[in-house]
């Protein structure tokens, strides 16, 4: 039998080793040259990041990037905390039912909803044409390529991101507290809004860190949805990459998103504890 | 009903079912709107008008829709493969000793909270270094890096419900680590391993953010040509390699949930476990 110190040497070197050593560097080296990038194309120097800090169209982007997903955060947390609320509350055979169509919505791919919503929401899209045939709207509405349809898409793609964090929160809502609430003369509304609120909240606090800082760098469905009219970072990124072979913009720019995230990350950290956050991806 | 006495025709509570069946139909919209059309009749994407027909599945049969489903499959395939195996020698390695566990853990963790598109532009610095750009192995190994951290936290699920006492009883019965790892942990696994490939499977499958960066001219996978096919023109393909694709998914995700079945009803059944 081999002996315990170079068993311990082989299991580090061919076990544990790899994965990370893989890890730094398939990420952390080559994130050390975008950020080399950013301070020499197309010229050494800070001028990236000034111009970050003044250029009027750049500013534009991140608080159009901001914005949108504030939005897509407060809405998509909105209809999760409204799912995961009547999961709370449903028979096992519901609660297996609401389960199963939030899973089938989380693993859809990003192309094909961004696809559908094209169908549905374009000009003479199903949603428009059964609009005129009520006779409700006398013109299409401009219900994509737009803001609107990128909102909708995120929001759309989120929810279940944010449901599946909730649950656990949820689950744990003692029904012997809602009972003796209920007891003790308090109506629905005050049992929702005075103790199944509170106790849930650590949860939705969750689910928003997770939803905006997934938000924050979304890329495929605000660039099919949003139809350049809605360009957040992401894609703004992916223009200077590929259309105007700005290198050194590209990567700023994706320091930039990156530090926004790392930001988002430490705010919700400081604000509810990293455990709640880790916790209820679990 | 846990509503309890409250149960009933309560306006607030009719209102919150409502609007509950309202979200379920707005999350399933896009499926029920994409099965139909792919089984459209019309050269261009429409609805059946003269009943359902499957020309829109013929263009899946050639190329260059053909190739890229094939080119997307065996990347997929490489790369769950790779992952697991990675995910699992790593998990298993900070299970048998647990120093800096917690730390490496960490590190293998972090890069789910980079965004796709930072990630794709590290993947394309490095791709631009070493040559592999528009490669099978460059767009491989970066859809490897996006997945691996997923394939860590399933296995970690999984080897939480491994009782250490096993393990050591093994080894103090004279096995050799290698030997209990093999006849111990290993049928343990199994389900948190084929978690990992499914999960790993899908997530590459579906990968596009980083393919754009990475893949040009050569390497066209599947969603690369759906993209190009959403921002030119509604090409009636996509509806049907959609549905296609939906119904992997589902076939994936059922399969996984009958072997979670089956193994919790093994571990019910044997009262040695």
């Amino acid at each position: 039998m081999a002996s315990p110190t170079s068993e311990t040497l082989k299991i580090w070197v061919f076990l544990i080793l790899p994965l990370p050593v893989l890890v730094v560097l398939g990420y952390v080296v080559p994130t050390a040259g975008v950020l080399g990038w950013s301070f020499t194309l197309p010229e050494p120097g800070v001028q990236n990041y000034a111009a970050v800090l003044e250029a009027q169209r750049l500013q534009t982007v991140i608080w159009r990037t901001l914005r949108i997903c504030l939005l897509t955060t407060v809405i998509s947390v909105g209809l999760a905390y409204l799912i995961a609320y009547r999961w709370r509350f449903a028979t096992p055979r519901g609660r297996q039912l609401i389960e199963l169509v939030v899973l089938v919505s989380f693993w859809l791919s990003m192309l094909i909803r961004a696809f559908a919503w094209l169908v549905l929401l374009r000009g003479d899209g199903v949603i428009n044409q059964t609009l005129l045939w009520l006779g409700l709207i006398e013109a299409p509405l401009p219900l994509v390529r737009n803001e609107f349809g990128a909102v909708l898409g995120m929001v759309h793609f989120m929810v279940p991101f944010a449901v599946l964090p909730m649950l656990n929160s949820f689950r744990e809502v003692d029904d012997r507290v809602l009972n003796a609430a209920r007891s003790l003369g308090a109506t629905p509304g005050q049992v929702l809004r005075d103790i199944f609120f509170p106790l849930t909240l650590p949860g939705m606090a969750a689910a928003s860190g997770i939803v905006f800082i997934f938000s924050l760098g979304s890329f495929v469905t605000p660039a099919l949805l949003g139809g350049g009219r809605a360009v957040m970072l992401a894609e703004y990124i992916y223009l200077q990459m590929f259309q105007l072979s700005n290198w050194g913009m590209g990567a700023t720019l994706a320091i930039v998103l990156m530090a926004m995230v790392v930001v988002t990350a430490l705010i919700f950290g400081r604000l509810f504890g990293f455990k709640n956050i880790v916790g209820g991806l679990k | 009903m846990s509503q309890g006495r409250h149960s009933g025709l309560r306006p607030g509570l009719l209102l919150s079912r409502l609007a509950l069946v309202l979200a379920c139909v707005f999350l399933l919209l896009p499926i029920l709107i994409v099965i139909p059309l792919s089984f459209g009749d019309q050269r261009y994407l429409a609805f059946p008008q003269n009943g359902p027909s499957l020309r829109h599945y013929q263009a899946l049969t050639v190329d260059p829709w053909l190739g890229s489903i094939l080119q997307s499959l065996s990347i997929a395939a490489t790369v769950a493969l790779v992952s697991t195996l990675l995910a699992a020698m790593f998990v298993t390695g900070i299970w048998l000793r647990r120093r800096f566990g917690t730390l490496l853990t960490g590190v293998v963790l972090l890069p789910i909270i980079v965004p796709q598109v930072v990630s794709a532009m590290s993947f394309y610095y490095l791709g631009a270094q070493l040559g592999l750009l528009d490669s099978f192995a460059g767009v491989a190994f970066g859809h490897l890096l996006m997945v691996l951290p997923y394939s860590v936290i399933t296995l970690l699920v999984a080897y939480n419900r491994i009782d250490p006492a096993m393990f050591r009883a093994a080894r103090s019965l004279g096995a050799s680590v290698g030997r209990a790892v093999y006849d111990i942990l290993l049928p343990n696994l199994r389900l948190g391993l084929a978690s990992s490939f499914f999960m790993a499977f899908l997530m590459s499958w579906d990968e596009v953010v980083v393919t754009l960066f990475i893949s040009g001219l050569d390497v066209i996978t599947l969603p690369k040509r759906i993209w190009d096919g959403l921002r030119y023109s509604l090409d009636p393909a996509i509806a049907s390699v959609s549905t296609t694709m939906v119904a992997l998914t589902l076939i994936v995700m059922v399969a996984r949930l009958i072997l979670a079945e089956r193994t919790e009803r093994a571990r019910r059944l044997d009262p040695d476990d």
